[in-house]
């Protein structure tokens, strides 16, 4: 049993933090409303977060997803506004074929799935009505997508879409794509109209249900992370301020009203930090505990980000509550992870099933842990 | 990172997955607790621990203990709440006793009691708490006055569980009231067979004595029953409570994991199908695991430095609320039965005795007021509210 990051990758964290607070400070966040300047994709890219588990032969590092997880908490920490959690994340897995593009940072890309009748969470596949028709040895598209996550930074949208044989996952370069004003204007969400549009085919009927399963599980563990990243923020800049801020001749961080709020705050974020960690484990070694670690996973963080936002802004009073403060924007993309494939009841419902719908055996695999496996000898 | 056991972690566990199949007798199977219930049952179990080479785990060997890392210590928790065990019934020794003499004891001292510790042979209860010195523990007023070469004493403790079966207390006195109130103190074991001391049980919300008040009148202490140096008392008892603190966490996991899988168990017996009270049985199911990988977290951190992380601060705050929470939804799930208790209600009155028992869990080892404000002021470096 060993439940900490490398040594190696507690320095990707320590190099990924020092570079991002000179760089991608909070402060920058909220001077620049949030904005993402795309020639900043190549800072992202030469510091070779794109490619950490693109195969090295790829251009890539070859390395799992603990080295993501790393990048995701730390990025979620200074809200980088810029297309990552969408093309790593979301596109990624069904991006095998041009990752040596992505490794280069020469592709950003996202993943529309959802439509607007519905369905609205990867969970609900069979109602996806978006045509795909083959066209003389191409293929063409036919529909309209809704909530795509970073629609208006991406170059390459990654489509689900109905073809004669069954679900397959297309590429689209174009579309009419509309950015809709999103309350976290960091990682706006948008709709995608298309028609006839050509595609080409990524992954294949059959296959793609898998990949967009897969794609699920990495999502939530990927949010779960970055919630932590957005909790230790907020819960740091309570810290900061109950520690500084004088009333009454002292600082407001001597009562217990004010500094029992942030303890709770912090613990909730730690709480949430482990089962964060456990998720990004599950998911890098692909155990059979994966998908219900990352929904318990990203249901509890999410709730505990937003909580400790709550919390922060009400110990910084009334500056908490202004847009020039950058509370606010921690605060709106915490909630944009709680509302990801649905707020904490929806996921805690499939924890549920999980635990109560099969038989004593069935369950086993969640309540024994990992405990009578041994780990392999390399 | 690596959550599965080592191969030397899973044939640790697999030995004693067996062991326990083998050796728990089945009257202690799922026994509630509560020490006034099972004092020669609970004798009779330690000591079969003790022989079976499972308690003392992480202490030196030296000692009479095993030697073996923090992680067997972690995993004998979790196997004991699988098998529905009872733990070793001398809690307070091995927690807190027993570490403390290591740290503090002399050498006779230590011969004198680690071994009987282990082996159940001696059970200890704490004297800390007093009617007027409860959180503000260095308020404390039991007198411990130096007369003929040794100490008497005279006064009274309070919520001291076990004293009632204790052959030793851990006693903190004030060996100097001149001095200022972090300092003359010390620190005692008092053998509780010594004229003069009284023990009384009080009876709690669930109707059981689990604590006692004991009364001390005039108890000669002789001097080799100090433990550290007279009037150091205060440092000694943090050295205690920190191993209160410090080692807690694997078995309030292993006791929550017991109570979430008896409310899965329930809510399946039952076939709860209201989605609202599912989505609550599932978050008890994953504050579990958030306070099980929590602990993990601890763990790692303690076997690669020897010091605990501030992980350990926060499990005791989240257990006593999660166990307070989980409990109250099992009798949610009983309904009308609720009120039922041994004899007519469900599973003799298991999730009532331990829903009212729950109350005590954000009060004792540290009130959860307390408890914030250790994090507030050590961890997260606040400033002092006093």
């Amino acid at each position: 049993m060993d439940f900490a990051f490398t040594e190696e990758q507690e320095l990707l964290r320590s190099q990924a933090r020092s570079f991002l607070s000179d760089r991608f400070s909070l402060e920058a966040v909220a001077e620049s409303e949030g904005r993402w300047d795309p020639a900043t994709w190549a800072e992202v890219t030469e510091l070779g977060w794109t490619g950490v588990s693109i195969p090295e032969d790829k251009g890539g590092a070859g390395l799992g997803f603990l080295e993501e997880a790393v990048i995701f908490e730390e990025l979620g920490r200074v809200l980088y506004p810029g297309p990552f959690f969408a093309t790593i994340a979301l596109a990624l897995p069904a991006l095998a074929e041009r990752a040596e593009a992505v490794a280069a940072g020469e592709l950003t890309a996202t993943l529309a799935w959802a439509e607007p009748g519905g369905p609205h969470t990867l969970t609900d596949l069979e109602g996806i009505a978006t045509e795909a028709r083959p066209e003389g040895g191409a293929w063409q598209l036919t529909g309209e997508k809704a909530l795509v996550p970073d629609l208006g930074s991406v170059q390459t949208v990654v489509v689900a879409a109905r073809g004669p044989d069954g679900l397959g996952l297309f590429a689209v370069e174009g579309g009419t794509r509309e950015s809709l004003p999103t309350m976290d204007s960091t990682r706006a969400l948008g709709r995608l109209r298309l028609e006839r549009e050509p595609a080409t085919l990524l992954v294949e009927p059959g296959a793609a249900e898998e990949v967009l399963h897969r794609t699920r599980v990495r999502a939530l563990a990927a949010l779960a992370l970055e919630a932590v990243g957005i909790g230790a923020a907020a819960t740091a800049l309570a810290i900061q301020h109950a520690s500084t801020r004088e009333q009454f001749g002292r600082p407001i961080g001597v009562y217990q009203a004010v500094s029992h709020s942030v303890v709770d705050a912090y613990v909730g974020v730690e709480l949430g930090r482990s089962l964060a960690y456990w998720a990004a484990w599950c998911v890098a070694e692909g155990d059979e505990q994966a998908p219900i670690a990352a929904a318990a996973a990203k249901a509890q963080v999410a709730d505990a980000a937003v909580d400790a936002c709550e919390r922060s802004i009400q110990v910084h009073g009334g500056i908490g509550f202004t847009w020039e403060h950058v509370l606010h924007r921690l605060y709106k993309r915490a909630q944009w992870i709680q509302s990801f494939e649905g707020f904490g009841p929806v996921l805690r419902a499939e924890v549920a099933a999980a635990l109560l719908d099969v038989s004593d055996a069935e369950s086993e695999v969640l309540v024994e842990q990992q405990t009578l496996e041994t780990q392999e000898v390399a | 990172m690596n959550l599965r056991d080592t191969p030397d972690e899973a044939a640790f566990r697999g030995e004693l997955r067996a062991w326990l199949r083998d050796n728990l007798p089945e009257e202690l199977r799922a026994h509630r607790g509560g020490a006034g219930r099972f004092e020669e049952l609970g004798r009779a179990w330690s000591r079969k621990l003790y022989e079976a080479g499972y308690v003392g785990l992480t202490w030196p060997r030296e000692y009479g203990g095993v030697g073996a890392p923090y992680s067997h210590q972690a995993i004998f928790f979790e196997e004991l709440a699988r098998a529905e065990a009872p733990q070793h019934i001398g809690v307070i020794g091995l927690g807190m006793a027993g570490p403390t003499i290591i740290a503090h004891g002399t050498d006779e001292q230590k011969s004198a009691h680690l071994r009987r510790i282990l082996s159940a042979e001696e059970i200890w209860c704490q004297g800390f708490s007093e009617p007027e010195a409860g959180s503000d523990l260095a308020g404390l007023k039991t007198r411990a006055e130096e007369r003929n070469g040794g100490f008497v004493v005279n006064g009274q403790k309070v919520w001291s569980s076990f004293a009632h079966i204790a052959e030793y207390c851990l006693l903190v006195t004030r060996s100097d009231p001149e001095a200022p109130k972090h300092e003359g103190l010390t620190y005692l074991m008092v053998d509780m067979r010594s004229p003069g001391i009284e023990v009384r049980p009080l009876r709690q919300i669930t109707g059981e004595g689990e604590f006692n008040e004991i009364f001390f009148t005039d108890v000669e202490v002789p001097r080799e029953n100090v433990l550290g140096e007279v009037g150091q008392g205060w440092s000694v008892a943090m050295t205690t409570l920190l191993h209160e603190r410090g080692t807690l966490g694997f078995a309030l996991t292993a006791a929550l994991e017991a109570a979430v899988l008896k409310l899965i168990a329930l809510a399946k017996e039952r076939g709860v199908v209201d989605p609202g009270l599912r989505e609550r049985i599932a978050r008890e199911w994953v504050e579990l695991q958030a306070l099980r990988y929590t602990n993990y977290r601890a763990l790692t951190k303690l076997m690669q430095t020897g010091i605990p992380g501030p992980e350990g601060s926060i499990t005791k705050l989240h257990w006593s609320v999660s166990n307070q929470r989980l409990t109250k939804l099992a009798l949610e799930i009983l309904g009308p039965e609720a009120q039922l208790l041994d004899g007519g209600g469900y599973a003799e009155g298991y999730w009532q005795f331990q829903q009212l028992r729950s109350r005590g869990n954000t009060i004792e080892a540290g009130t959860s007021e307390i408890l914030r404000n250790i994090v507030a002021e050590r961890v997260l470096g606040l400033p002092r509210s006093r």
